[in-house]
């Protein structure tokens, strides 16, 4: 894995921004987007996560899973900042959208415009889409 | 996949020994594990095992290394939160033998 994103010998810390723009539950995309950015966290590179869409709904707090028998991983959203993943992003036009606000979610984050999301990721060195 | 009878129970354990059933877990169950890992249990490395199962049951993952050295240490104190300390406990890498000892899957991202 470190020969392919260039991370050898302590090399560069490239800014990485994972987008998460799929409900959590129905498709695989959301957990393993969070596993990848659990195992990025030990590259020791300058991490974000983006949440759009019905990604929002990713960070929504009381998920129960009873129903469709799959473990829920809300909680591992809070385990981020022990990985000293901090920047998370999530869009205000996406949770307004869907009748969420800040308090409804899991952990703390930065809500931002749909304007300065696409500024965040004009920033970033690679932009992983989930 | 294998089945093996500890205490008196069938336990079922995947290819690298971990736990397929997390809730088959119990004391004897971290015995056997330990024994089979060549780990003498003291009550040092059972403060680990709660610890990460605690940290297990808050988070629904096993910490990476360096999370839960970090951890520990804040927890437990800077004299348990270094790599020496639990290398010593568990030499073949505390993240992996911990958890499997503590009937935790293997950490996210440990290969």
């Amino acid at each position: 894995m470190s020969d392919e994103m260039d991370m050898e010998e302590g090399g560069t810390i490239k800014k990485f921004m994972f987008v998460n723009r799929k409900a959590p539950y129905g498709t695989i995309y959301a957990l393993e987007s969070l596993e990848v950015v659990l195992i990025s966290a030990a590259f020791e590179q300058d991490v974000s996560l983006a949440f759009i869409d019905d990604g929002v709904y990713q960070l929504m707090k009381n998920i129960n899973t009873d129903g469709i028998e799959m473990k829920s991983f809300s909680k591992t959203y809070r385990a981020l900042e022990g990985y000293d993943i901090e920047k998370l992003y999530v869009e205000r036009e996406s949770l307004e959208a869907r009748g969420l606000s800040e308090d409804d979610l899991v952990v703390d984050v930065q809500v931002v415009g749909a304007a300065e999301m696409a500024d965040l990721m004009n920033e970033q060195d690679v932009v992983l889409s989930f | 996949m294998a089945t093996v009878n500890i205490a008196g129970k069938d336990v079922e354990l995947d290819e690298e020994g971990f736990l397929t059933n997390l809730a088959d877990w119990n004391r004897d169950v971290a015995e056997y594990m330990a024994k089979e890992e060549k780990v003498d249990m003291t009550e040092s490395h059972w403060e680990v095992i709660d610890f990460l199962r605690e940290y297990y049951d808050e988070y629904q993952i096993a910490p990476a290394i360096r999370v839960l050295t970090k951890a520990i240490g804040k927890k437990l104190g800077p004299d348990k939160g270094n790599n020496k300390y639990l290398y010593e406990l568990f030499p073949y890498g505390p993240a992996k033998q911990a958890c499997k000892i503590g009937g935790l899957p293997k950490p996210t991202g440990c290969i």
